[in-house]
């Protein structure tokens, strides 16, 4: 999906979320805002119960925030009918659960495919579509397996093909690796980023760890319902394919809303690249997000 | 989603459990076939009793006391044979009249006896009811004129009284008194469960003197023309009535004793397809249930349809065609079965019974308006769970 030259992916502005519970108020979001622009690389850290989960389901249009105004994709989802967002997050949105989340019974390309169903795309160009995306996570020769046919990386894979196929603009990824062994995790988390970089799909990830954080080119902190930091980091850790790895980050952290959003802010466009280097204009490392 | 494809999308979920599926169809399948089998019964028994009275043929006019109605008590005749001499007057014809003065009696020979239905005769009947004789013959002018002893048995007495001999020329006690076979009608069978070869026909002269009465219960009368038949009627009718003036008579026709049974039977068919109908509802409530707990058990699965951009709708449609799904193959199943046995019992049973196409439509409708009745709840709810939560569902 391509936006509009300057619209963000994801607006965000003092979004809250409470669960209403046996007549008890639970506020899990207290007042959120932030902007995921085309092409990012964002990690989402913070403890457990903190609100991290509730926010990507927020900012994916999956529930709908209690209070502030959340745009998704250009669209205000406080305007939208349940079937308009559900047409938005089929455009817009690809989700990837820790719990893989796929239908058991059904072939890989055809969980793949799941998507386009809904887009009313016919089963033929499904198929290939399907087909050619599952080549790209590295699982061609795997298409008729079922899942319960495929290992817990393979079976993530298939999710991610299936969040991607639809050529989003973001991808929502809640704990990606956290069923899966330090190993399998690792390559699922460089396919991840493998994809951003090539597609520039941005990519906004919760984890629990610091080092899979520390990757990301920005990292959200969320504690207790708010976000507590917002930060960019200009020299990134080893990525696949990247240039020389810097170990130490925290120093060259900047606050993400000390640079904000000007006017004529040269974000957009469909590249990860041009997000990126937009975004951070004035650093010295922009990392070409289209190298790979 | 496009219709083809939730159609498939159902298909499968189907096939995913298919022990399930089939049980669930069961219920659908015995209250279709059920439907099926009872209305058909109903059907055939309603088309071979119209046979048996068309058979009587469309010119036949029965005179009788009182009125011909449903639920109407039969009045004692004051008719005669001097009444009888009247209405043939009327009709101009003699060979055209026949009458019937009929009593239940014993017959027996020799250590052989059989209840049956004795009727007083005049040498028309053959004629007027189109009857005819497997052995002997018939009673004649002769024979009624001189109230002679002679009788003519129908297919079961025979049977019934002379197993192992030829009945023509022996003797039969009726009521005590000894008649002469002469005669064994060819056999009719039965219709609604009343064996119609259970009578015993001799002279209405002899028949009279038997019981000691002048009465003659009912006159029948072969029109010459149909379409006169009603003016016919009408002219016998007042006769009667100027002979008798307390008593009033019915002059009724092939088409009115049809109308009058086939309301009856009509009803009948009715209550059959009504008591099957229950079932067939039964059947829905089992769809109802496993469709619950079918929404229920794929939580998890609705969550990620969402997630990945189904609607409310698509969602709904999903579970509405699966349930329309499970109660049309079902339907269809049934509708099978309910033809085949309905064929079987009409084939090896007395009991008659004729398939017809408005009942495997209105059958198969059923089955499929069941399944959109009781798909709609579980449907709804599908529809309508939240994704997130529907996603943390375990
Ligand atoms: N459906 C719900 N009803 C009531 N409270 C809820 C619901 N979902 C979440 N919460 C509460 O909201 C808060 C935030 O939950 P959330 O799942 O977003 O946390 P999280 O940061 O993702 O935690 P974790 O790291 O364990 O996944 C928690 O206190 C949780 O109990
Ligand atoms: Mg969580």
């Amino acid at each position: 999906m391509t936006l509009p030259a300057g619209v963000p992916a994801i607006e965000a502005v003092d979004v809250s979320r409470t669960y209403e519970l046996d007549g008890v108020s639970v506020p899990a979001l207290r007042g959120v805002s932030l902007t995921i622009d085309p092409g990012e690389y964002v990690a989402v850290i913070g403890p457990s119960g903190s609100g991290k989960s509730t926010l990507m389901h927020l900012l994916g249009g999956l529930d709908r925030p209690t209070g502030g105004r959340l745009v998704i994709g250009g669209r205000d989802v406080a305007t939208l009918s349940a079937p308009e967002l559900a047409m938005l997050r089929n455009q817009t949105i690809g989700f990837v659960f820790q719990a893989f989340h796929l239908l058991p019974r059904t072939s890989a390309v055809d969980n793949v495919a799941l998507p386009l169903v809904y887009r009313g795309i016919g089963a033929r160009q499904r198929r290939e579509r399907a087909a050619a995306m599952l080549g790209r996570v590295g699982l061609g020769h795997r298409l008729d397996h079922r899942p319960n046919q495929l290992s817990g990386g393979e079976q993530q894979r298939v999710a991610i093909a299936r969040a991607l196929v639809t050529d989003p603009a973001v991808l929502l990824a809640d704990e990606p690796t956290g069923n899966l062994d330090t190993v399998t995790g690792e390559a699922v988390l460089e396919l991840l980023e493998r994809l951003n970089a090539e597609s520039g799909v941005a990519l906004v990830m919760v984890t629990h760890d610091q080092e899979v954080a520390a990757r990301a080119r920005r990292r959200i902190a969320v504690r207790d319902g708010l976000i507590r930091s917002d930060t960019l980091h200009d020299r990134p850790l080893s990525g696949v394919g990247r240039g020389p790895a810097t170990l130490d980050d925290a120093p060259s952290a900047e606050p993400r809303f000390a640079s904000g959003r000007g006017p004529g802010h040269p974000s957009g466009g469909s590249g990860g690249a041009a997000g990126a280097t937009g975004r951070l204009s004035g650093s010295s490392e922009a990392v070409p997000g289209g190298a790979g | 989603m496009r219709l083809a494809e939730a159609w498939r999308v159902a298909l499968d979920a189907l096939r995913a459990n298919r022990m399930r599926s089939v049980l669930t169809m069961l219920g659908v399948i015995i209250g279709v076939a059920s439907v099926v089998i009872l209305v058909a019964i109903g059907t055939g028994t309603k088309q071979k009793v119209e046979q048996q009275v068309e058979g009587l043929g469309s010119n036949l006019l029965l005179v009788v006391p009182g009125k011909i109605d449903v639920g109407n008590a039969p009045v004692v005749s004051p008719l005669d044979l001097k009444d009888v001499d009247a209405v043939t007057r009327v009709v101009g014809d003699p060979g055209r009249v026949a009458v019937t003065v009929a009593s239940g009696a014993t017959a027996r020979a020799g250590n052989r006896s059989d209840f049956t239905t004795v009727q007083g005769v005049l040498e028309t009947t053959p004629a007027v009811f189109t009857r005819s004789l497997a052995r002997g013959r018939y009673l004649t002018g002769a024979d009624v004129d001189t109230s002679r002893r002679v009788a003519v048995l129908g297919a079961s007495v025979a049977r019934a009284l002379f197993p192992d001999r030829d009945p023509l020329g022996q003797q039969v006690a009726l009521a005590g008194v000894r008649f002469r076979v002469i005669g064994v009608f060819a056999p009719l069978g039965q219709s609604l469960g009343v064996d119609r070869d259970d009578e015993v026909h001799i002279p209405v002269t002899a028949a009279q003197r038997l019981w000691g009465t002048q009465r003659i219960d009912g006159i029948a009368v072969k029109a010459p023309d149909r379409e006169r038949i009603g003016e016919l009627g009408d002219r016998i009718v007042a006769e009667l009535s100027r002979r008798h003036p307390d008593t009033e008579f019915s002059a009724v026709t092939q088409q009115q004793i049809l109308g009058v049974l086939g309301d009856i039977l009509g009803v009948l068919t009715g209550v059959l397809a009504a008591i099957a109908g229950i079932s067939l509802l039964v059947g829905g409530v089992g769809v109802s249930n496993i469709m619950l707990v079918s929404v229920r058990e794929r939580t998890r699965e609705i969550g990620l349809r969402k997630a990945v951009g189904a609607r409310p709708r698509d969602i709904g449609v999903q579970f509405l065609l699966e349930a329309v799904l499970l109660t049309s193959i079902g339907g269809l199943t049934g509708m099978a079965l309910g033809v085949g046995t309905a064929l079987l019992v009409d084939a090896v049973s007395p009991i008659p019974a004729a398939i017809t196409w408005w009942s495997l439509a209105l059958a198969f409708g059923v089955s499929a308006a069941v399944g959109i009745v009781f798909g709609v709840v579980p449907a709804q709810r599908a529809g309508r769970l939240d994704p997130v939560v529907a996603l943390r569902a375990e």
